[in-house]
């Protein structure tokens, strides 16, 4: 008897640790249920009760509201993908790179250069926005996407990862033999290297493309031309006077600002979770 | 022999080439941009568009002085911190309770694939899109939150959250709480995985109930986890910045007003004054720069 009750362990207490855990599943979609349902009701269902489980049939309606305003998703959508997409490709490739100088080269100042990644890891990019965006204003690079792409390309703690994972499954004899084959160092490097380290560059990639694409401090200080909002910066327009009366047009622009994301992560959310437990993003 | 060691030689080049590009962009997008920070601290740099500014020279230190002596920066800096302890302690205490659940082995719990891919979901979404659906929900007076408090009976009529200084406070705390509880409990579970078998498997011989186990082992095994999780979390919440502006905006009364709005208030609200905002900025600097120190020896020791 007490053998099976080790076995299975105790069914009260199993009970209890169910509940919670639905409890807190409906915690986390019951916001996003409301806000995608919300988005097919109009303002006056909406106000007569905000919470509703079954659709409405308001949908075009309320995409018309968005008609000739500055919220323009689609636009939005484009301008957030560019910019993610460019400050992603930087970050995981130029990192791998650097990754690479790390660990497959002995150099004089490997160690002080990799013990200066690990001092600079944890700055954020925000607290130096003032001197970044004068630095940009000067320049005439504001209103620019590739004042948000260029510096990905210095990415510490992605190299730091890159690091850690390439000393773990990159077999430097690998590096000898095809050397001793002719290929030169950089071909090396595209051809052997970027391969082996695939898996870690795709998880990297999408907590990359994420961050890019969740930032709203340094793009609204950077664009002020409203044609290159991204999705973050539109989404703002949102708390704007021309829609305090358009509730359902409000909820439609948030479930479409968060759509990708949404589609993204049910998509991957094996390798993002697999990505988090390896300590690949930050707090 | 002399081949064999101008070989190694020449190899060593690739180390530095390879690296340029991370250092040049560090330089030029990363470096740069914290000296011209910290030199703007000193400036009478004010006013949009102005490129034409100087070192203060009758008395260097005077927009810190003025910043540190600012009743609003004080009031976001104590928000700052107050928010982020609000979040903090809820959220560390249910990834550790969801943690000691999901890894014991004599209650296993089916469905954890799925749970960890719904608790965590918050934490990828836009968060200002996330602190625009809470201000609607709470919405005033036919918001969601208020439709269901009224329709239970749990209220009367309907409660102006977001006009209440506390109420205010405590859902931005839930927020970042929601949305970062599920973050906290995967790198704490795989600090539970990380932890030799063999120690449980003794403390089972020793007849060690759940509550003993976790107590007397997964603590002190997941301690520089622990502290990791808590100096991150306390320099992203030192930046907070989308879900105070996105929410209220700070309001009411600059009850929810982080130093990151404050900064932005600053610099790119109507008054335009960078040297203060940078001033404001290298404070915030300086109390990141010591919680990255901490940080920093952590990571060094586990390198090793």
């Amino acid at each position: 008897m007490n053998k099976l009750e080790n076995r299975n362990g105790n069914p009260v207490y199993k009970t209890i640790i169910y509940i919670v855990c639905i409890f807190l599943t409906v915690l986390s979609l019951f916001p996003f249920i409301v806000m995608v349902i919300n988005s097919t009701r109009n303002t006056p269902q909406i106000q007569q009760h905000a919470v509703s489980l079954i659709p409405s049939n308001h949908l075009a309606q309320n995409w018309a509201v968005f008609n000739g305003k500055t919220f323009d998703p689609i636009r939005g959508f484009f301008n957030s993908l560019i910019i993610s997409s460019g400050s992603t490709v930087c970050t995981i490739y130029f990192s791998t790179l650097t990754a690479y100088a790390l660990v497959a080269y002995n150099w004089k100042l490997r160690n002080p250069f990799f013990t200066f990644i690990l001092c600079v890891m944890m700055i954020p990019a925000q607290i130096t926005s003032i001197g970044f965006y004068q630095f940009m204003y000067k320049i005439h690079m504001t209103n620019n996407f590739l004042a948000l792409i260029l510096p990905a390309i210095a990415a510490p703690q992605c190299v730091f990862f890159m690091r850690q994972f390439m000393l773990a499954s990159l077999p430097l004899e690998l590096l000898d033999s095809a050397r001793i084959d002719g290929s030169r160092e950089f071909n090396t490097f595209n051809r052997i290297s970027l391969p082996i380290m695939k898996p870690a560059m795709a998880t990297q990639g999408i907590f990359s493309f994420v961050f890019s694409w969740n930032q709203l401090f340094l793009p609204s200080i950077l664009l002020t031309n409203n044609k290159l909002y991204t999705l973050p910066l539109m989404v703002s327009q949102l708390k704007g006077d021309i829609y305090k009366v358009e509730y359902g047009a409000v909820y439609l622009g948030l479930t479409l600002s968060v759509l990708p994301l949404f589609v993204i992560y049910f998509a991957l959310s094996k390798y993002i979770i697999a990505g988090v437990a390896l300590g690949g993003v930050k707090g | 022999m002399t081949l064999q060691k101008n070989k190694t030689f020449s190899y060593a080049k690739y180390g530095y080439l390879f690296s340029l590009p991370f250092i040049i962009a560090y330089l030029v997008f990363h470096l740069y941009p914290i000296i011209y920070t910290a030199i703007l601290g000193f400036t009478d740099c004010k006013g949009l568009g102005n490129t034409n500014w100087h070192i203060l020279k009758d008395d260097l230190w005077k927009n810190f002085r003025t910043i540190l002596n600012n009743a609003t920066f004080k009031t976001s800096l104590k928000n700052t911190f107050v928010l982020w302890i609000m979040n903090f302690i809820p959220q560390i205490v249910l990834a550790l309770l969801l943690t000691a659940w999901f890894t014991s082995k004599r209650n296993v719990i089916k469905g954890q694939g799925f749970f960890k891919v719904v608790f965590y979901m918050p934490n990828i979404i836009t968060a200002a899109s996330v602190a625009i659906l809470f201000n609607v929900l709470f919405g005033y007076p036919k918001g969601p939150v208020n439709d269901i408090l009224v329709s239970l009976g749990l209220r009367s009529d309907a409660y102006y959250f977001t006009n209440n200084a506390t109420a205010s406070r405590w859902i931005i705390a839930f927020i970042q709480f929601w949305m970062w509880y599920g973050y906290t409990m995967i790198i704490l579970i795989s600090g539970v995985l990380g932890i030799n078998p063999e120690i449980y498997e003794a403390a089972e011989i020793d007849g060690a109930n759940d509550w003993q186990t976790f107590w007397q082992i997964t603590i002190p095994n997941l301690r520089t986890i622990l502290t990791y999780t808590l100096i991150t979390s306390m320099i992203g919440g030192l930046n907070m910045y989308d879900m105070s502006k996105m929410f209220n905006n700070g309001n009411p009364n600059n009850s929810t007003l982080t130093t990151s709005v404050f900064i932005y208030n600053q610099a790119f609200a109507g008054s335009y004054m960078y040297n203060r905002a940078a001033a404001a900025s290298m404070i915030m600097f300086v109390i990141i720069a010591f919680f990255s120190v901490i940080v920093f020896y952590l990571m060094r020791d586990r390198k090793s």
